[in-house]
Order: C-alpha cells, then sequence, then structure tokens
C-alpha cells in the first residue's frame, strides 16, 4: 500500500494515552474509572490532565459505580468516559443495559484481556467481541469500535464520542492489552481538521419537552439537567416524556426506536478498511491488533501470486453485513483471523450466507496472532474443494 | 395549575403525570416525600437545581412523582450516579432517596465511600425493615426473630444500624427519625441539604402490607404507635442502661459536623492548584 503524506504533528504514544489524548480532543470533562489491568493508563492520564483543563476525574470503589457516575455526569452535561477490562466491563453491563434504555451518551473502553474470569490480565486476547454486543439483557443495537494501531487508536476515540454523542448512546471502543500497551508513532490531526459532534440541544421550551420523543431520524433533543427542563430518567421501559409504561405500543415504539436509531445512521457509524478486493478470489476479514497480522499475511500472498484482500474491520457492531454478503458472493473463501476461538466469525458466516467458505485463523493463548500462522491458514483454506 | 393555590406543595409533584402512586394504603413513603418536598421548600432552593436521585425499590419510585430532575437508576446504585452529577456539577443539590435493601444491601458499598469522601450528597434512606417491591423478603435492617417470606422461621441476620454505619463511615451528618415524628424528619432532611458534606437521614417508616402482616401489627396506625412507642430521643437515651435500651432505637441528630472538606471542593482546589503549579513550570 503506497504510504500516505499524513498530515499533523507526529508524536510517540502508547495506545492507552494515545486514548486519552484524543478523549480529550472530542470534549470528554468526565472520566470515572477503577483501575484493572491494562486499561489503568486510561485512568491515570485522565486523572492527570483532566484536572488541567476543568474537567472532573474520579477514581470510583467498583467498575459498577465507574460506570453509573459517568452515565450521572452525562445527564449532567458533560462528556464522558471510562475505561476498564474483560472482569470491570462484565460488572459494567447492568449499568450499560440502563445508558441504552435512557439514551444516555458515553464512551466505555474495553482494553480486553484474556478470560473468563481473572484469565490472563497481562496478555491479550480479543475476548469481549461478543459480550460488547450482547452483554446487557434485552433488545439494543451497540456501536462497538475497534483500532488497529495507535494511529487508529486516536482518530477511533474521537469518533467513539462523536457516534455517542449524536446518537445519545453508549459507544464501546475495544483495544486489546497489545494495542493499549504498544508504542507507535502518529500524527496528530490539527483540531481544525477534526469533525466534533455535540448533542441535540432543545428548540422547544420546557413544557412541551419530551426527553424520548421519537422523531423521523430517531434521535430525540437532548438537555442536561440543571437547564430548567426537568424530565425523569428511568431504566424502566418509558413513554416518550421518560415516564414508565407497561402499554405495550409504546413497549414496542421504544425499543423499535433504539434499534432504528442506530440502523438509520449506520453508514456514518460502520467504517472499514479494504485492501486488494478488486481482484480478489480469498478474502482475509479481520479488526483490532489481529488484522495487523493478517495484513501482513495478505502483503505475502499476494507477492507470491495469491489473488487475496483484507477487509479490516474498525466497526464492528453494527456490523457490515452488506459488505460481507458482498464479498462472499465475490470470493471462493473469506478467512476470520481473531484472538479468540471464533467469536465474529459466526456473524461473517451469518451474512456469508453459504455464499463461500468460510474458515478461521485463531490463536487464544495470550500470544499475537503470526502472520505465517494466517498465511498457513489461508493456504489450508484454499485447498479446501468447493462443495 | 388550580391545585397549586390549594397548598404550595403541589407545585412540587407532577399532577397531571402519573398519580397516583403505587404505594400501598398505609405506607411510610408517602410521607418521606412529603417531608423532602416541606424540606425543599422552606430553603428556597430552585426545582430546577435539585436532582433526586434513586435505585430500585418502593421507595425509589419517588423521582417519578415529583417535579425535579429525576432520575430513576439501577439497583443500590443511585449514590454511585449521583456522585457523577455532583462531579461534574457541584453547584446542584444531590438528594438520593434510598430503601433499605437499595441502600445498604446492594448499594452498600456506594453509601459507605460517599461517606468516606465527604461528597456533598444528602442521603434519605427509608428503612422499612422489608423488601416491598419484591414481596417481603429479609432485608440488611430486619430486626432479628422478624419475620419475612425469605426468613420464615424468624430472622437470624444480625440487622445493620445505618447511623453507626454512616457516622464510621464519615458522614457530616447523621440523623434518624421515624414516620410517627413527621416535623423532626422535614426538619433533618432540611438540615442535611443545607450541610456541605454527605449527609444521611434514616426515617423509620412502616410497611403495613408485607412487614406488618407478617409480624402481627394489625394496622398502619399500630405501626406508627409502635415506632412512638419505640424510639427514644437521645437526651433519654444516654440516660438508659442496657436493659432499658433493647428493642429501642434512639432518634434525633447524631453528627452534625462541618470540620471535614467537602469532596467537590477538595477537588476544585486541588484542579487550581495543579493548573497553578503547571502555569509556574511554563513560566520558569
Amino acid at each position: 500500500m503506497a504510504k500516505k503524506k499524513k498530515k499533523g504533528t507526529p508524536v510517540f504514544l502508547q495506545g492507552n494515552e494515545a486514548c486519552v489524548d484524543a478523549a480529550l480532543t472530542a470534549g470528554c470533562r468526565f472520566f470515572a474509572g477503577y483501575p484493572i489491568t491494562p486499561s489503568s493508563e486510561i485512568a491515570e492520564g485522565c486523572a492527570r490532565k483532566l484536572p488541567l483543563l476543568g474537567g472532573a476525574f474520579i477514581q470510583m470503589e467498583d467498575e459498577i459505580g465507574s460506570i453509573a457516575a459517568i452515565i450521572g455526569g452525562s445527564l449532567a452535561g458533560a462528556k464522558a468516559m471510562t475505561a476498564t477490562s474483560g472482569p470491570g466491563f462484565s460488572l459494567m453491563q447492568e449499568n450499560l443495559g440502563f445508558a441504552y434504555i435512557a439514551e444516555v451518551p458515553i464512551v466505555v473502553v474495553s482494553v480486553m484481556r484474556g478470560g473468563p474470569s481473572t484469565g490472563l490480565p497481562t496478555r491479550l486476547s480479543q475476548s469481549d467481541v461478543m459480550q460488547s454486543r450482547f452483554g446487557p439483557h434485552g433488545d439494543y443495537t451497540a456501536i462497538v469500535i475497534t483500532p488497529s494501531s495507535v494511529q487508529e487508536v486516536y482518530d477511533l476515540t474521537i469518533h467513539a464520542f462523536n457516534c455517542a454523542e449524536s446518537l445519545h448512546t453508549p459507544v464501546i471502543l475495544l483495544l486489546d492489552e497489545m494495542l493499549g500497551h504498544m508504542r507507535e508513532k502518529i500524527y496528530i490531526p490539527d483540531v481544525d481538521d477534526i469533525k466534533i459532534e455535540t448533542r441535540k440541544y432543545p428548540t422547544i421550551p420546557p413544557d412541551f419537552f419530551k426527553p424520548f420523543a421519537v422523531t423521523p431520524n430517531m434521535v430525540s433533543e437532548f438537555v442536561a439537567y440543571g437547564e430548567g427542563y426537568r424530565y425523569n430518567v428511568t431504566g424502566l421501559t418509558h413513554d416518550e416524556e421518560g415516564f414508565p409504561t407497561a402499554n405495550p405500543n409504546e413497549i414496542k415504539k421504544m425499543l423499535r426506536k433504539l434499534r432504528k436509531k442506530i440502523h438509520l445512521h449506520r453508514k456514518d457509524i460502520i467504517l472499514y478498511d479494504e485492501e486488494f478486493m478488486d481482484d480478489a478470489l480469498y478474502a482475509v476479514v479481520s479488526y483490532g491488533s489481529a488484522a495487523r497480522a493478517a495484513a501482513s499475511a495478505v502483503r505475502k500472498a499476494r507477492s507470491k501470486g495469491v489473488r487475496v484482500g483484507l477487509i479490516k474491520l474498525k466497526t464492528i457492531w453494527p456490523f457490515p453485513g452488506y459488505r460481507i454478503h458482498q464479498i462472499a458472493k465475490q470470493v471462493r473463501g473469506i478467512l476470520v483471523a481473531e484472538l479468540n476461538m471464533g467469536q465474529l466469525i459466526r456473524e461473517v458466516d451469518r451474512y456469508a450466507m453459504g455464499r463461500c467458505k468460510v474458515t478461521g485463523s485463531f490463536r487464544y493463548d495470550g500470544r499475537a496472532l503470526e502472520p505465517d500462522e494466517i498465511y498457513e491458514n489461508l493456504t489450508e483454506l484454499r485447498s479446501i474443494k468447493r462443495r | 395549575m388550580e391545585l397549586e393555590t390549594i397548598s404550595p406543595y403541589h407545585g412540587y409533584l407532577r399532577m397531571k403525570k402519573k398519580f397516583p402512586t403505587v404505594w400501598c394504603a398505609g405506607c411510610g413513603i408517602g410521607a418521606v416525600m412529603s417531608a423532602i418536598i416541606r424540606a425543599v421548600h422552606e430553603l428556597g432552593i430552585s426545582k430546577n437545581n435539585i436532582v433526586l436521585v434513586s435505585g430500585i425499590g418502593c421507595s425509589s419510585r419517588m423521582p417519578i412523582y415529583v417535579d425535579f430532575n429525576t432520575l430513576h437508576t439501577t439497583h443500590g446504585r443511585a449514590i454511585a450516579f449521583g456522585t457523577g452529577i455532583k462531579m461534574v456539577r457541584p453547584d446542584m443539590k444531590v438528594i438520593v432517596v434510598s430503601g433499605d435493601g437499595d441502600g445498604m444491601a446492594i448499594g452498600g458499598n456506594h453509601f459507605i465511600h460517599a461517606a468516606r469522601r465527604n461528597i456533598d450528597i444528602s442521603m434519605v434512606l427509608i428503612n422499612n425493615y422489608i423488601y416491598g417491591m419484591t414481596g417481603g423478603q429479609v432485608s440488611p435492617t430486619t430486626p432479628l426473630k422478624s419475620f419475612a417470606y425469605t426468613a420464615p422461621y424468624g430472622s437470624i441476620d444480625p440487622p445493620f444500624d445505618a447511623v453507626k454505619l454512616a457516622s464510621g463511615a464519615g458522614a457530616s451528618y447523621v440523623a434518624r427519625s421515624t414516620n410517627y415524628h413527621a416535623v423532626q424528619t422535614s426538619k433533618y432532611i432540611k438540615r442535611a441539604i443545607e450541610r456541605k458534606g454527605f449527609s444521611m437521614v434514616e426515617v423509620i417508616s412502616q410497611c403495613p402490607v408485607l412487614y406488618g402482616r407478617l409480624n402481627k401489627f394489625r394496622s398502619p396506625v399500630e405501626m406508627l404507635k409502635w415506632q412512638r412507642e419505640h424510639a427514644v430521643t437521645m437526651k433519654k437515651w444516654d440516660k438508659m442502661n442496657e436493659e432499658e435500651r433493647t428493642g429501642k432505637f434512639p432518634i434525633g441528630e447524631f453528627i452534625d459536623d462541618d470540620s471535614r472538606a467537602e469532596y467537590t471542593d477538595a477537588y476544585a482546589e486541588m484542579s487550581h492548584k495543579a493548573r497553578e503549579e503547571v502555569r509556574n513550570a511554563k513560566n520558569a
């Protein structure tokens, strides 16, 4: 791939540090967290920098309290974030569900580590792929973003805030241990080049304000506490005014809104990069730090004349299913490279709809996928006879 | 708006919206709600400046009925949500309403840590000795040998003393009242809102439908009488010996202390100092 000349100031940053800097650039002014390896540097960075910017930082008593505090902070008007890893992310699920139903913009960073349970605190894994999508109970649509380099951590953290703030929904940013702790040279874009979204503030007077109004684009207006619009926020299924309801029509209306809100804006949310896909007969689908090895393997195969392309997903949920289906019709086989026993491959397989072979290149021993492993798996995929 | 002419307190209720309440006849939570409204009215704080936060349970339904900024959160987490609001908007008054299960069982951790930080949150803990919303299970304050559906042979769990818990954890204001002592309840809540730092007012309340029925109280009135007979003022309590104290509890203001720094004040000071240090380092 031809190296494009990048605009901006070059800096040498760790993934977790880049996440902090990008969050502050995106306007994050409240962070509540609880120490957990390998995400603690994000809390440390926020503790150091937020007081200098007039923002607030608090170390809470647990992860449940951390996400609760940022939901409160967000409702009080601040862009808010928390960071954790697998076990802490599991603890956050109930309140994450609250943020979905109450439509509170927050960003939750999970720097993934091996699991289940305490698992591998200092080793990498992509173990939260399904937890980030289906963690809380009930029906909602999650937005989950997966950067694969420190540069992408910076850019996509801003994207995460933009999605959260423009759609009034929680957004999950999945890093992994390697990405969180890795140092790379990145280019910090000029402030003028960064697009920063803010909440849609109401234009109507308080008496007519409905905090959860169903609008054509499904995004209601948002106003912080203390601005004269006194309304109720609840984790119960609620009507447009925010009061609990058990009316079947109101329930359906609310749940459909949660889903449709994301669906209508999926083109703005979903990001992915493609490489060598024009004439590809095989495709490697990967995301996060596994995508780096995948890119290397694809280039190696290309150098040997194999017509293979790479799809690097930067947004895994909502899943770019339409594009995967198109690709499945184009190629003979798709290889999914990920650092677990196969989580996202289920979704790829679902959208391939039997149009091509789908196999995986998995690694789940706490070590990074090597390009050669992916290359070998690719060779195996090519040797499978068509059904 | 006609109703406002009847009583100044009606302006604090969302009369047109979700009344009548979910509370059973004879329940004590409504009385605590009116005590909070009276306290706010007497203090003359704007409704816009108050956030009422609650968790899950009977008492936690209160935010739906009152016309403040209201937040009805997840079970036990009201204080943690309130902490976030207070950190972002230190100028706003955060009142947390909680039940005994919500505040001291599932939310016990947030309770003691908020008291430790001394963050300016006023917690009203409505203690009716039982889980009402879920149908009468034993709570962390259910007295020994009392009955609940999950303690059908009498509770063997030693109960928590919310006052001692809050005092031990470092709250700036700690008081206890009962629903029988409605005037004091309102007075203490008023003081709690005024006092900077974490404050906790425990209100002993009655649940005639579950706790009352299971423990042979024939009516809400009988439960209120029980509160009158078993609540002892601090003065009297100090003079009583161990034997006389058995089964009774003291009411009054236990702690009213302004010596500890409030958390958001301390944060503002720290933040100010840090900015100055950075500025000086740059200039040097």
